[in-house]
């Protein structure tokens, strides 16, 4: 097969694969969050409401699509799109087995990190195009909260890079054969806790929801969307969140490494992306929202100064231990 | 001097940043129920709030004039729908006095049992849809949430056993209580007080040992001792700005004076203060329940018994304020009687009413997230505010 063929077929199997992942992992995380406060979940659509991500999207597409009078129309109609394209492309350079990805680019999580922050466009764009004043506020709150929690993300991701000596992703999962990164004495833990914390921030889940703070802002920059373009609102807020969670699986957790044969691959890095996506889901459904000055706060003062410092104590270990310098 | 402004509206001097008028309400997830406030906001910032209220007027006071006093209680529920029990026990009691009518014994600590009862369920309540505020629909507030109404079924469940309602009860009557405990209520009762009891103080653990709670508690709207009095607030409130004042203690009703237990004061005046007050409200609460249980005498539970008309209970002329503590502070009723079977006026004091006038004077200067989080640690219900 010539090499563009591959090219074009690759990314399509990867995106539809996101797709289906992303659809189903709502239905994940309602049954988790319903367990965690003594409900059961979806139950009614399909043997244990196996088919409600599938009626829940056949009801979005069915429904009436709102603009607002006073809307802002191209930016109003374009935003989902600008929002969703970063956070499905983030995908791209994410290694699923040995040599099985889209492209395994040499600079691969400086381009997740790059891309992933341009996700703040699209919700600007959303929250300034709706002209709504709850929807105006959580464009500036998310300006605040990408730009300050995005820092703080790529230090913590940088660990494992220099742990690694690579910025390549199969680099990175390559090399911790022997070890994974998340079972390093004492940098790995605490850059696995700034990861998750980071991480919850920069996907603006709860506790830093603010953007979306919906007993304050009612539904934040997606206040006027309806319909199709609330859900692929919907579809680039939860692929994202997976992509971090894939991310993190393949920072922390040796990616594709498990017993089994070679093939199992893939199967455990889903799995270990699950459990990263649990995680976060399990801090989401615990705490309180955070408010907006105690966030800058948090981030600046606190998780700033500390990522910082675990990373430069990386390098000094990571020089302390190589031979020969 | 006084300090209270003369209208709801309260705005913060100028400094020269550029403002923007918010509407909030009354349509809004967390106007529990039909609060406008219209904020003006400097950014994050709070700088002024125009407070309304009015959405839910359903002419009570009114309505209570064209209907009897054996059929009214059953309508008072409807004020204070969170705390049902505490309205009809305010109505009652006015009446009572008027007509200076005996409550046999039995029948006072059944409504004791009942108001206490139904303190624990609406403070239960409140916690869920406060933490709901603060935390969302969609994370952690949720949580406690679902937790509080699972315990609070448990005391429904108790009232639709006693009363064959969950909401709106009718229970309380002129001269008594009109249904007495049925068979097997007692044990039931106190197996869900043990249950309850525990629960607290898993949640306690849950909220307390949660940094994210407390900081967005502690230091919060806070409410002086002096303006808590100067404005006229009452229950959990002002005892949280450090005013020992429980109606239960300073003016005893209906048997209170044969219970032990503590009033909760705290000095703090914010948010955590009251959320504090109420904790310990709980446990106060089913202290009660259980002393009133165990102490419960036998005989009568109405000094009128069979009812054979509507219209049968008329009470000479006169007039009276009964007030009673409930869950969201002084409930009030002040009735004047013209010796027929209906009274001639009728006025309600409600506690949420008084309490919400608290808002434009700790609002300003807060964030927006934190507008949410005081009028939670309010506790309105606007069926009580509007009437």
């Amino acid at each position: 097969m010539p090499g563009w063929v591959v090219s074009l077929i690759a990314p399509f199997i990867v995106l539809n694969a996101i797709l289906g992942i992303v659809t189903y992992v709502t239905l994940l995380e309602r049954k988790f969050a319903a367990r965690m406060q003594s409900r059961v979940g979806p139950y009614r659509v399909g043997p244990h409401g196996l088919l409600q991500p599938i009626a829940d999207a056949i009801k979005l597409m069915m429904k009436e699509d709102v603009v607002p009078d006073a809307a802002d129309r191209p930016v109003y109609n374009l935003a989902p799109i600008v929002f969703l394209i970063p956070c499905m492309l983030i995908f791209a350079t994410i290694p699923f087995a040995p040599g099985l990805g889209v492209a395994d680019l040499n600079i691969g999580i400086l381009f997740f990190l790059a891309v992933s922050a341009m996700e703040i466009v699209g919700l600007f764009m959303a929250g300034w195009g709706s002209n709504n004043k709850y929807a105006l506020l959580s464009a500036m709150r998310a300006v605040n909260q990408v730009i300050s929690y995005d820092l703080p993300f790529i230090f913590a991701a940088l660990v494992p890079v220099l742990l690694a000596g690579s910025l390549r992703l199969s680099d990175i999962a390559a090399a911790q054969a022997g070890l994974w990164f998340v079972f390093y004495p004492v940098i790995g833990q605490l850059a696995f806790v700034a990861f998750i914390v980071s991480t919850v921030a920069a996907e603006n889940r709860a506790p830093f929801d603010i953007l979306e703070a919906e007993s304050e802002l009612v539904a934040g920059f997606r206040v006027e969307y309806s319909g199709m373009k609330f859900a692929i609102i919907q579809l680039g807020e939860y692929a994202h969140v997976i992509g971090a969670s894939f991310l993190g699986a393949l920072l922390f957790f040796g990616a594709w490494a498990g017993p089994g044969p070679e093939w199992m691959g893939p199967i455990w890095f889903l799995l270990k992306a699950m459990v990263v996506f649990l995680l976060v889901t399990w801090v989401r459904w615990s705490f309180v929202r955070i408010r907006v000055d105690q966030m800058l706060a948090l981030s600046w003062k606190a998780l700033l100064p500390a990522t910082l410092v675990l990373l430069i104590g990386t390098a000094v270990v990571v020089v302390w231990r190589t031979p020969g310098v | 001097m006084s300090t209270v402004a003369p209208s709801t509206r309260v705005e913060l001097d100028y400094t020269g940043s550029e403002r923007l008028t918010m509407n909030m309400g009354p349509q809004h997830p967390s106007a529990h129920g039909v609060f406008r406030a219209i904020l003006t906001l400097e950014g994050e910032e709070v700088v002024g709030i125009d407070a309304m209220i009015g959405y839910l007027h359903r002419c009570h006071e009114k309505l209570a004039e064209t209907l009897t006093y054996a059929q009214y209680p059953s309508i008072a529920s409807k004020t204070d729908y969170v705390a049902a029990m505490t309205s009809e026990f305010a109505y009652v009691r006015a009446a009572e006095m008027i007509g200076k009518i005996e409550v046999p014994k039995r029948a006072q600590y059944l409504r004791v049992i009942a108001a206490e009862l139904q303190r624990v369920a609406s403070h239960l309540l409140w916690l869920g849809t406060w933490c709901l505020d603060m935390g969302g629909a969609l994370g952690g507030g949720a949580t406690v949430f679902l937790y509080c109404i699972r315990e609070r079924e448990f005391i429904l469940d108790l009232f639709e056993a006693l009363v064959g309602a969950r909401l709106l009860y009718g229970f309380y009557q002129v001269g008594g209580v009109r249904y007495d405990l049925p068979p097997g209520w007692t044990d039931t009762c106190r197996e869900t007080v043990d249950f309850i009891d525990r629960r607290i103080d898993e949640y306690q653990r849950m909220l307390e040992e949660n940094p994210f709670f407390l900081v967005r508690t502690q230091g919060v709207g806070v409410v002086s001792r002096e303006l808590a009095q100067e404005v006229g607030l009452s229950g959990p409130l002002v005892r949280g700005s450090g005013v020992n004042y429980d109606l239960r203690r300073t003016d005893p009703y209906s048997s209170y004076e044969d219970f032990d237990f503590r009033v909760p004061v705290e000095t703090g005046g914010d948010c955590f203060a009251r959320y504090r007050v109420r904790m310990v409200e709980f446990r106060e609460s089913l202290t009660i329940v259980r002393q009133a249980l165990e102490k419960l005498p036998e005989g009568p539970i109405s000094s009128r018994p069979g009812l054979k008309s509507v219209a049968q209970i008329r009470i000479p002329k006169g007039e009276a304020y009964a007030r009673v503590e409930g869950a969201r502070g002084e409930v009030g009723c002040y009735l004047i009687a013209d010796g027929g079977p209906k009274p001639y006026r009728m006025k309600w004091r409600g506690a949420s009413f008084s309490n919400l006038a608290i808002l434009p004077h700790i609002i300003p200067g807060h964030k927006v997230a934190d507008v949410v989080a005081i009028m939670g640690s309010v506790d309105p219900v606007f069926g009580e505010v509007d009437r």
